[in-house]
């Protein structure tokens, strides 16, 4: 055995290189032994990691629904419609000369001008019109034109604001509108973001508590080895370094499992969805997960299951002193 | 190397364990502390490896006043201490290797460097090719020296034993003894509670008594 003295030189003399060196190879050893303990009871791990995954995957299921729904309206916007009635007498010309006006603007995107001989047949290819309108001895309808505005649904008041200067134009009898719903869908669509992040929230504190709380009993079972850790001189840092990479583990764990839920799900909805759709006559297609549910599973998971790790083992190591 | 200043120890619920104890203990040297169950031995200990501050008094530790010891740096602090302890405190679920091999882990030695350290740890406590054995598999004299092994393998300049021979019978109790004394002649200061009065008897080394904790007769050669 060397003399004490020496010893302590020899430790003085290690480079910073080396200090990195070793200190990296520790850390790469604790992590790797952390995955070790988390493996060898699977059942305990597979619980906490699957509560873990359902916590991650709700919200970014419910962000899939948010992306989706948006690319649903956003379709609905660009068919946003004014309705433009002229009055009853407006000659064809007029007509005419009134629709290319319309179609020249800068903020309709297009425009179609409806004879009263096409609104009625249009009305007769409604099923059960055709009799009651051959009822009718004169056409009742006026010439109109029915126009799509170049802002969709995001801008409901520039729609408004077009509906409100054709309303003062000569021959224009009416201009409906319906921005009420374009409104409300909107309201909802934000009503519905601002419930995935408190949902995000609160699942996200769930997710730090259940690693906590898993990191706990880790640290309970294994108090006999943390009090013989302190006792030969085991730094605080060096103690919790396990569970923060136990935390670390049970979190990228949780967020793998969640991102396959939502890959799996947004899978085998795809097929339903679409045949729903081409049913309607569109051609939606379901958006699987995106970067954004991605960074927030396998990032999010990792980062909260180490803050669960941090926040528990800084509160229960404290209280294990050895006591020989 | 040890000194102790008028120490006095109450703990919370008023027992006094020790009352104004001082003692010196220089580099190198090695001391028997006695005295029987309850006199404040493993108190001493305590407080030299700073499981426990005294009340008043000064405590002073291989040129450290314990009391500018802060919480943070209580760990770097236990590292100059090799502690022995009765029940060995070894960790049942890991190897021979690993238990030996934990204050160099501990203060992150390189990898490369343990292996040789190890070794060379459990040569001096003559358990060399034992590495991969688990504590249980070891007889109690075995696990001891395992625990006198993990104590010196990262050269603590203090080494101290809280009834180190308590669990064994007389012969594996001289092999440790005698252990502990090749020890302190290579430079380590020793102190070692214990109430085998016969086996130091035998030892003839310094001897520290308490009784009561307070200060009883010492007596330098280890004739009572």
């Amino acid at each position: 055995m060397a003399r004490p003295d020496q010893a302590s030189a020899r430790g003085a003399r290690r480079s910073a290189g080396q200090w990195l060196e070793t200190w990296s190879e520790w850390h790469a050893q604790a992590l790797v032994s952390s995955l070790g303990k988390l493996l060898r009871q699977p059942l305990g791990s597979a619980l906490t990691i699957i509560v873990i995954g359902l916590g991650l995957a709700l919200p970014g299921a419910l962000h899939l629904v948010l992306l989706n729904a948006e690319q649903v309206t956003e379709n609905i916007g660009r068919s946003v419609q004014l309705s433009v009635f002229l009055s009853p007498g407006t000659e064809a010309s007029q007509a005419k000369a009134l629709h290319q006006r319309i179609e020249g603007r800068d903020d309709v995107l297009e425009a179609k001008l409806v004879s009263p001989e096409e609104g009625l047949e249009d009305f007769r290819s409604v099923e059960g019109f055709s009799e009651a309108l051959s009822a009718l001895e004169d056409n009742p309808l006026p010439w109109a034109i029915t126009l799509r505005p170049s802002h969709g649904l995001d801008s409901p008041e520039l729609t408004e604001a077009l509906a409100m200067e054709l309303r003062g134009w000569d021959l224009v009898d009416i201009v409906q509108v319906d921005t009420d719903w374009v409104r409300r869908l909107a309201s909802m669509l934000d009503l519905l973001r601002r419930a995935i992040e408190g949902a995000a929230l609160v699942l996200g504190i769930g997710v730090i508590a259940v690693a906590g709380n898993t990191i706990r009993l880790d640290i309970n079972a294994r108090r006999e080895e943390i009090e013989v850790v302190k006792l030969v001189g085991g730094s605080d840092a060096y103690v919790r370094r396990p569970f923060l990479y136990g935390g670390f583990w049970y979190g990228l764990g949780g967020g793998l499992l969640a991102w396959l839920l939502l890959w799996v799900g947004s899978w085998t909805l795809a097929g339903p969805i679409e045949a729903l759709a081409t049913d309607y006559g569109s051609a939606f297609r379901l958006l699987g997960p995106d970067s954004l549910a991605a960074t927030a599973t396998l990032l999010g998971g990792p980062l909260l299951g180490w803050l669960g790790a941090w926040w528990s083992s800084s509160y229960h190591l404290r209280q294990i002193e050895p006591k020989p | 190397m040890i000194v102790f200043e008028a120490v006095h120890k109450r703990y919370p619920g008023g027992r006094e364990a020790l009352t104004d104890v001082s003692f010196e203990l220089d580099r190198g040297e090695m001391a028997f502390l006695t005295g029987h169950s309850g006199a404040g031995k493993s108190t001493i200990l305590k407080l030299v490896a700073l499981l426990e501050r005294p009340s008043r008094g000064r405590v002073v530790v291989n040129g450290t006043d314990v009391s500018t010891v802060r919480s943070r740096g209580v760990p770097a602090f236990r590292r100059q201490v090799g502690m022995v302890f009765q029940d060995h405190k070894l960790l049942s679920d890991r190897p021979v290797f690993d238990n030996v091999a934990l204050p160099l882990a501990i203060s992150g030695i390189a990898r490369r460097d343990l292996d040789k350290r190890v070794r060379a740890a459990l040569d001096q406590v003559g358990l060399l090719g034992r590495e991969q054995g688990f504590p249980q598999e070891l007889s109690a004299g075995e696990q001891q020296r395992v625990g006198i092994a993990r104590a010196i393998i990262a050269r603590p300049p203090v080494l101290i034993a809280d009834e180190p021979t308590g669990n064994l019978d007389p012969d594996l109790a001289m092999e440790v003894m005698t252990l502990f004394r090749r020890l302190n002649e290579v430079g380590v200061t020793v102190l070692v509670a214990t109430h085998d009065i016969h086996l130091i008897d035998r030892l003839g080394t310094r001897r520290i008594h308490v009784e009561n904790g307070r200060m009883a007769e010492e007596d330098g050669d280890g004739t009572p």
